[in-house]
């Protein structure tokens, strides 16, 4: 079964991290990915840049309109995600529970189920 | 490569590796040695034509790799030192049998996860590539190649298996191949029957090595019976056709026949368990020619079987529908009631599917698409939430 794990960041949380705290997230990551990547579960993973650099195409009825800036503006936003293929929901927990935003308060990971895949690598 | 051959190699692949590990130990170095060989036989075969004695010869040339690949390797001394002690006399083909067992045995190892084991077990006892598994499981190659030489890692130290209390692991494993390919949830159907279809040969091929055990047996009869509707079950562009609409002339009767047959021995002969309860209701729908006329009090009793032998609120949600059908929608609506304070199954779609349809049933049409509504919702595949959503529709 096919799960995303959605890093829900918050800038102002990660711009609060001491340098310690900023090794400690960069270097759990790596961590991560290694473990994920020996269990034969990783697929994919993503950083993604911070929304301001967002264009969003909305449906009007008509003629799209396009605007600059997020969709949604909000405190927190998706920053990035692992793509994995794991045994069940409770294996996909353990699996987010070994990323280090979750060590920090006000960040979080969250899983969800997908429904359909399709890939080059498929 | 001939369809042909392929097969025949598929056929002998776990009776070469099981004949290699016996040997020599080292699943893991076996493995990629029998690989090796049956990629030499796919291509020399066809040109040459098949070896009077294909194992013989797969064992060979394996063999020959093995040993090429120990030369080189540090730890030639070491290896042969542990060797020591294993049967290198053996030529007899019949314990072959018991290999192709142990085989399994040893892919479906308690340390090892769900996902791990069916990929272990479907190359190392199904023969098939990484690449085919990855195929069909719909991850990349080099995830499933990964996940593969774990699995070998892990279980490297570990002996030969002998004993048959590993027997429900590998039913269970073999059940999961079925079911992922059965309930195809997302890509070309195609390689999902493959799946299927290879559950069932390696399930055959398990009820020829223990033909009297009741479960073996159960599972064979309840892929077949279930795989026979196959056809009927989604239509040309993928849709969902639930059992009471599917066109039943279609169903496949020769599949159905040997089920059948095959869950009536069983029955009669071995003690009772949960896959022959299940292969005998499969059996009592697959010889109904309508919903109408299929034998509903009989299901209702297998189903209480069925929930007293593995209870489990999957089972007690379809004794529901059942009971429905004898006793009339509101006596199913009160069973699953019960339901909804059970954490194994509260917020799972399909306990609103069935509530759903229970109340489709006793005409509460309105509560019944707000209930489809809700199950639409909640479920992770696409045919199954396309399916529910035509019911709030209708």
């Amino acid at each position: 079964m096919k799960y995303l794990l959605i890093m829900q960041i918050n800038p102002a949380v990660l711009d609060a991290l001491t340098d310690e705290e900023r090794n400690e997230v960069g270097e759990g990551h790596g961590e991560f990915m290694k473990t994920i990547q020996e269990s034969g579960e990783f697929i994919l993973t993503q950083a993604l840049a911070d929304p301001a650099n967002s264009a969003v195409v909305t449906g009007t009825g008509g003629v799209p309109a396009v605007t600059d800036g997020p969709f949604l503006e909000a405190k927190e936003f998706m920053g990035g995600f692992y793509l994995i293929d794991c045994e069940s929901k409770e294996r996909a927990i353990e699996l987010a529970k070994l990323i280090p935003d979750t060590r920090f308060k006000g960040l979080a990971i969250e899983i969800r189920p997908v429904m359909f895949s399709s890939g080059a690598d498929l | 490569m001939s369809a042909d051959v392929g097969d025949l190699l598929r056929r002998l692949a776990p009776q070469v590796l099981g004949t290699l590990v016996r040997r020599h130990g080292q699943f893991d170095a076996c493995e990629d040695a029998v690989q090796e060989a049956l990629l030499a036989a796919s291509v020399q075969w066809p040109e040459q034509g098949t070896p009077t004695e294909p194992v013989g010869w797969l064992v060979t040339v394996a063999g020959r790799r093995l040993t090429d690949q120990w030369r080189s390797d540090h730890a030639r001394r070491r290896r042969e030192l542990a060797a020591v002690g294993h049967d290198t006399e053996d030529t007899d083909l019949t314990k072959h049998v018991d290999d192709t067992l142990r085989l399994l045995f040893l892919c479906c190892h308690p340390k090892l996860s769900a996902p791990s084991q069916v990929a272990l077990t479907l190359r190392a006892v199904g023969g098939l590539t990484t690449a085919q598994i990855a195929h069909a499981f719909l991850v990349p190659e080099a995830t499933m190649a990964q996940r593969i030489s774990r699995a070998k890692q892990t279980i490297k130290g570990a002996g030969f298996p002998d004993g048959a209390e590993r027997l429900p692991v590998v039913l269970h494993v073999l059940y999961l191949i079925f079911n992922e390919g059965y309930t195809a949830t997302s890509g070309p159907d195609l390689q999902r029957v493959e799946l299927t279809t290879e559950a069932i040969r390696l399930t055959r091929e398990v009820h020829r090595l223990l033909p009297d055990n009741g479960e073996v047996a159960g599972l064979l009869a309840l892929m077949l019976l279930t795989d026979a509707r196959r056809a009927t079950r989604s239509t040309t562009d993928g849709a969902l056709v639930p059992l009471a609409d599917q066109d039943r002339a279609r169903w496949d009767r020769k599949a159905i026949e040997e089920g059948v047959a095959l869950v009536s021995r069983t029955l009669a002969t071995a003690p009772l368990g949960p896959y022959q309860v299940q292969a005998a209701i499969a059996a009592v729908h697959d010889e109904a020619a309508t919903t109408d006329d299929t034998d509903w009090a009989q299901v209702l009793i297998l189903y209480k079987i069925l929930d007293r032998l593995a209870p489990n609120p999957m089972v007690t949600l379809n004794r529901a529908i059942a009971t429905a059908m004898v006793h009339g929608p509101q006596a199913g609506l009160d069973l699953i009631a019960e339901l909804d304070a059970d954490k194994r199954v509260a917020g799972h779609y399909r306990l609103d599917a069935v509530r759903a349809h229970l109340l489709d049933l006793a005409g509460r049409h309105e509560e019944a698409r707000e209930c489809y509504r809700r199950a639409a919702r909640r479920t992770v595949s696409l045919p199954e939430r396309e399916y529910l959503l035509r019911k709030t529709s209708g």
